[in-house]
């Protein structure tokens, strides 16, 4: 059981300043899962994810990905060892045209890897009617687009996704989660984080629901469908 | 309209110095919104490391190799002062408020202008004329040698500076850096090599401009680098601060309307209308000429 396991948190502690966000955390991806993490508005989902991709500095605990100790790397490095991010809004370099995000996306590779590009285009055929576009003036839906597309660009093992769906048209929400779901089974194991948790749990084979920066439940995705707690705070059900 | 074209050539040769001196502030202040302060007396500096390679290492040699030997030397030199410059000054202060950066910029200003002065004395001292004393004259109109080699050199940098930028593959990750850091991280780009190469190529060009000023004024003194980066920084302003072809656009303009200021009215007026420009131009563009992301970073 344990061997199949990619990515593991293990007591995971982040604070910002004195404030404590994250307060010890565990949590383990296995190859080629979707695993998603539920969670409010300030539950600690994006500090989790800064904290994976390093651009924030985690207080205590661990965090594994194939044998790599990543807490005590540099940013850089960890895109380098497979895990690419996709941040919460978005975060596309505005002032430069869609292509120029795309291969900045594969900064890490020695050279761009045409296939890769050509997927992704066929992912998000938006994006490649757009390419010598800004960035910055596409729709959310297509920014969102393109920040997916620029985190595959490097052929990671791990994508992680945070809000995808933040402030998105949902027939745009449903076309993108289609491709996330393309994108597993193309064999990146995935980890979402969201909000929109009828979406999230539909696509995701487990999750986490994280509450002021603890996990308060855990479990596959039917389990927490079915749940009287994750229907009522997040599925809008009374019970 | 013999003062116009000889106010032209004169505003064009100074106008490409301001521009080197000014890609300095302007990178990296586009990558680490920061001023940095001590610039202009980098420029300085560089001028007077010239003086002491050319006596010391070239014999006092003024063929084209060694000519070419010094700016390469200096530039170099300028490049590692830079490197040292982010490191001990700046990078322990990326966390810090932005005014502890402010105030470690003017304390490294003048650190190294006093630097200068132990090193080199507080008098004036005279450049070497490394550049034959070649003139042309076209009815009224004179240019020099060195007029010309600080304008082609100087358009060759810039050209090649932009290429950089806009056609590699480091070039887009400064790009991405100066928009947006932590994005930039995510792609695997290593913020600090790309701050570093910023202080380099910055340092670097700003030495050539160091010595072009040594070039064209001949006497240096080792507080100049207070004036000419001052006039440097005003011309990053003007062309939108943190924008590259902005700094060069901005150099040019400055140096010209400096220039004709001296030509048709007074070069004692030249600095009081360089202020009345600059903030005419604030007035009317606060994000300067060319620049438009400045005021949605801050
Ligand atoms: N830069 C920051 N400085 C201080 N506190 C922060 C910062 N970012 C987030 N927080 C706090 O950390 C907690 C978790 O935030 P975040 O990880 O963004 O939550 P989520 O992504 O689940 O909405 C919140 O209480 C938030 O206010
Ligand atoms: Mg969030």
């Amino acid at each position: 059981m344990s061997d199949d396991i990619l990515f593991e948190i293990k007591d995971l502690e982040v604070s910002y300043g004195s404030i404590a966000a994250i307060k010890g955390i565990s949590l383990q991806v296995r190859k080629g899962e979707i695993v998603t993490i539920l969670g409010a508005n300030g539950a600690g989902k994006t500090t989790t994810m800064r904290t994976i991709s390093r651009l924030l500095k985690a207080k205590s605990g661990s965090i594994r990905f194939k044998g790599h100790e990543l807490t005590s790397l540099p940013a850089h490095k960890i895109v380098k060892l497979g895990i690419s991010h996709s941040p919460e809004g978005r975060r596309v370099f505005g002032i430069l045209t869609v292509e120029e995000n795309l291969l900045l996306g594969a900064f890490t590779r020695s050279k761009v890897d045409r296939n890769t590009l050509d997927w992704v285009y066929e992912l998000f055929p938006r994006l490649k009617e757009r390419k010598k576009q800004l960035a910055g003036t596409l729709s959310g839906g297509e920014q969102q687009m393109l920040a997916i597309g620029r985190a595959l660009m490097c052929n990671p093992e791990m994508l992680l996704l945070d809000e995808p769906s933040l402030g998105i048209a949902p027939i745009l929400v449903k076309a993108i989660f289609q491709q996330i779901k393309e994108i597993s089974r193309k064999g990146v194991t995935v980890l979402l984080v969201e909000q929109n948790a009828k979406a999230a749990l539909k696509l995701a084979d487990r999750g986490y629901v994280l509450d002021v920066g603890k996990i308060a439940l855990a479990g596959t995705s039917e389990e927490l469908l079915a749940s009287p707690k994750v229907q009522e705070a997040y599925l809008g059900k009374k019970h | 309209m013999d003062i116009f074209l000889q106010q032209l050539a004169n505003g064009l040769t100074i106008g490409s110095m301001f521009a080197l001196v000014a890609l300095g502030y302007t990178m990296v202040y586009g990558v680490m919104r920061l001023i940095n302060f001590a610039h202009g007396d980098m420029v300085a500096a560089s001028a007077f490391v010239g003086l002491t390679i050319y006596t010391q290492v070239m014999g006092q040699a003024t063929s084209l190799p060694a000519v070419i030997a010094i700016f390469l030397l200096s530039a170099v030199c300028m490049a590692c002062i830079g490197i040292i410059l982010e490191r001990v000054a700046y990078r322990p202060l990326r966390e810090a408020p932005r005014l502890s950066a402010v105030v470690s910029a003017l304390g490294a200003s003048l650190v190294i202008q006093n630097g200068i002065m132990l090193i080199w004395g507080p008098r004036m001292r005279i450049f070497p004329e490394l550049v034959p004393q070649v003139y042309w004259d076209f009815g009224g109109v004179v240019i020099s040698l060195i007029q010309v080699i600080i304008l082609v050199l100087s358009l060759v940098l810039m050209v090649a500076l932009y290429l950089f930028v806009e056609k590699t593959r480091i070039g887009a990750a400064i790009r991405a850096s100066s928009i947006d850091q932590d994005a930039a991280r995510l792609m695997g780009i290593n913020v600090n090599r790309i701050i570093a190469l910023i202080f380099i190529i910055g340092s670097s060009l700003g030495a050539v401009g160091g010595l072009f000023i040594g070039l064209y004024y001949r006497g240096i003194t080792f507080n100049m680098g207070w004036q000419y980066g001052l006039y440097a920084f005003v011309a990053a302003i003007i062309g939108g601060i943190g924008n590259i072809p902005g700094a060069m656009l901005g150099g040019m303009l400055l140096g010209l309307f400096n220039a004709f200021i001296a030509g048709y009215v007074s070069s004692t007026w030249a600095d009081a209308f360089t202020f009345i420009l600059l903030i005419v131009i604030l007035i009317v563009r606060p994000t300067g000429i060319l620049g438009e992301r400045v005021a949605e970073k801050v």
